[in-house]
């Protein structure tokens, strides 16, 4: 079966017409990428690197500024396919939360807070599921069972639950009407580390028994290390790494990644972290050529005047970067040989 | 034995909530008591989970809350009381604060510097412009920085981690033997969150400045400290040298903070399932009406229970 989504050289921009003279901001610069069936795919990247534009995109909320130059994002639903870089609002609207659902951050600015989290389900659920009155009910019920929330929940009023239940909460209105893929933006950011665990096994739980796709996004790389499948690394606009998630915290080949999964402290580890320089580039004005080299400390002459490639260096493994095949694992780094037994 | 830098005793602070009829009392802090020593810089971490009252401790170790009971001395003089405006200013050019989100600390619309020159006239001795500049640099080439880099930016110039820097440098202007960070890298980009960290240690070691650490990020802790102090819902359930308590923690919660954390070792194998026996245990333990800290060869204190409540 094919892939269930599949991006093809897609750039999105932002474009601004002040006075006549126009300003692009290119926050998703060429990326092409695929999300398997039943797949978690980490998406990693700094703030401003582009990844909350990406995102928007794939989940068909393209306003302006926003503007898709190039590409498309295609999906392959079981009963449809549409292409979201490209339909029309109400291709979108037709998807949205029955095919394409959206976990969002900030469970306390999602859900209203004058409303009951009955109201609200109502609000997201009555039309993707086509039910009303106790049908209606008796479904989030169930659904809130499987979430380990108790049904008394559909009275409260948001604030009368904890961040860790909001959370529940707002998982339970994405996948209430079974879609086939989750995009999830950060959403255990706020969390403290024993719910964010909590909350985390739930989606991955949920994920594997509706068989959906997850579009997970976080900056946090411990993270990603124990969700996502496989894992993309963002960087000023760009896709310069995507590997299987082993793979990319053993063996990483760009140097940013490198950077990125040596900069992890781990108890029981002393070793001296180090500290990547400068800071990341102005999508109003990137640097030429490769937008990592002012960072970069493996950085020769054609990185500065050529854009590299993202070229498959391994088996499933893709980097774009001219010196992949020099980029070694920095100190503090996961040594390869020490491989875990999976669990799944 | 010399004077002690810090030495927080007993301190326990209630919050007051709800209406007339209803008023319940919530104890954020309860009975928590450390020192810091004068003569060693050191790297003193406090870690919990929100609620936990670590932000609560801080807020009183800065002089910005009283607590109800107990009493806070700095150098030896009571700081949990009421000072005069000399006896204030000196101790603020002592103890210096640095905000989880730098974004926020530094107003939008105003020049970065502009908080830098205004701490530095307050607390030098002669507020002429030469001098309140050379401070201000001073305090910027410590953090990695100089004031020709900062001078005349604004805060969405700069990028978080610098900005965490100049907050920083903004709190070493009156050379404060004391730094009080929460969170200082939660809202920190992940590729620039190592050179905040590795600032505050090279603080201790090269400056001889004392940094309490609060946190909820066990991993930087082990990291950077020297001794932490694990807190739970208001109440310090471990404490003691900063390895040997990650390393083995012996409290139930603190065996429970440590399992939740998501190592970058099992990269790839999906370990996810939430260790709901030391949940239960944990919150089952938060019941407990007799307790006390138990010292342990290892210099660690662990909270231990007279009774286990019944589940």
């Amino acid at each position: 079966m094919a892939d269930i989504l599949t991006v093809e050289h897609l750039k999105a921009y932002y474009l601004m017409n002040y006075f006549g003279i126009t300003r692009e901001v290119r926050a998703v610069d060429d990326i092409t990428m695929s999300v398997r069936r039943n797949e978690v795919y980490g998406i990693a990247g700094e703030s401003s690197s582009g990844k909350t534009s990406f995102i928007r995109v794939l989940a068909a909320a393209i306003r302006p500024p926003l503007r898709v130059v190039a590409g498309s994002a295609r999906y392959e639903f079981d009963d449809r396919s549409i292409d979201v870089a490209n339909a029309g609002p109400e291709a979108a609207e037709a998807i949205r939360w029955s095919h394409l659902s959206y976990i969002m951050q900030g469970s306390m600015s999602v859900l209203n807070p004058v409303r009951r989290i009955e109201r609200t389900f109502e609000d997201f659920a009555a039309r993707p599921l086509g039910l009303s009155g106790r049908a209606l009910r008796q479904r989030f019920v169930e659904h809130l069972g499987r979430l380990k929330l108790p049904p008394e929940v559909l009275r409260a009023f948001p604030h009368e639950l904890s961040g860790g239940m909001r959370q529940r909460v707002t998982i339970g209105l994405a996948t209430i009407a079974n879609p086939q893929f989750i995009i999830a933006d950060e959403p255990t950011t706020a969390l403290d580390v024993v719910v964010q665990k909590d909350v985390l096994s739930l989606i991955r739980n949920l994920q594997k028994e509706m068989g959906a796709s997850v579009i997970f996004v976080t900056h946090d790389m411990a993270v990603h290390a124990n969700m996502a499948d496989r894992v993309g690394i963002i960087y000023a606009g760009r896709l310069v790494e995507e590997a299987p998630t082993r793979q990319l915290f053993t063996a990483p080949k760009h140097p940013y990644t490198a950077h990125l999964v040596a900069s992890l402290p781990r108890i029981g580890d002393t070793t001296q972290r180090p500290a990547l320089e400068g800071r990341p580039p102005n999508l109003a004005d990137p640097p030429q050529g490769c937008r990592f080299h002012p960072r970069c400390p493996l950085a020769i002459e054609k990185c500065r005047q050529e854009v590299p490639p993202l070229a498959t260096v391994a088996p499933d493994q893709r980097s774009a970067c001219w010196r992949w095949d020099d980029v070694v694992p920095l100190p503090g780094s996961i040594p390869a040989a020490r491989v875990p037994e999976p669990v799944r | 034995m010399s004077v002690p830098l810090l030495e927080v005793d007993r301190v326990s602070k209630e919050f007051a909530m709800g209406g007339l009829l209803s008023r319940q009392h919530i104890r954020a802090v309860d009975d928590v008591s450390f020192t810091l020593q004068a003569d060693k810089a050191e790297i003193f971490t406090i870690i919990g989970e929100s609620g936990s009252g670590k932000t609560t401790l801080a807020r009183m170790i800065l002089g910005l809350e009283r607590p109800t009971s107990g009493d806070l001395r700095f150098r030896g003089e009571l700081i949990s009381r009421r000072m005069s405006r000399p006896e204030r200013l000196a101790f603020m050019a002592a103890v210096q604060p640095v905000f989880q989100n730098p974004f926020e600390a530094f107003n939008p619309l105003k020049q970065v510097d502009r908080y830098l020159f205004a701490t530095a006239r307050r607390f030098l001795p002669s507020p002429d412009q030469a001098a309140v500049e050379a401070a201000a640099d001073a305090a910027l080439v410590k953090v990695g920085l100089s004031l020709v880099e900062v001078r005349g930016r604004f805060p969405h110039e700069l990028s978080g981690g610098q900005l965490q820097r100049v907050a920083i440098a903004r709190a070493l202007i009156p050379n404060p033997p004391l730094l009080i960070t929460d969170e200082p890298v939660s809202m920190v980009d992940a590729s620039l969150r190592m050179s905040i960290v590795n600032l505050l240690k090279a603080l201790r070691d090269d400056h001889g400045v004392s940094v309490i650490y609060i946190t909820h990020d066990l991993a930087t802790a082990y990291y950077i400290s020297d001794r932490i102090v694990i807190m739970q819902k208001g109440k310090v359930v471990e404490t003691g040298p900063a390895r040997a308590v990650l390393d083995a923690p012996e409290h139930p919660y603190s065996r429970l903070l440590k399992a939740s954390v998501l190592s970058a070792e099992d990269a790839g194998a999906g370990k996810l399932g939430p260790a709901t026996d030391l949940m239960a245990l944990s919150d089952r333990l938060l019941g407990a009406t007799e307790s006390r800290l138990e010292q342990r060869q290892d210099g660690r204190a662990v909270r231990t229970y007279s009774e286990l409540p019944a589940a």
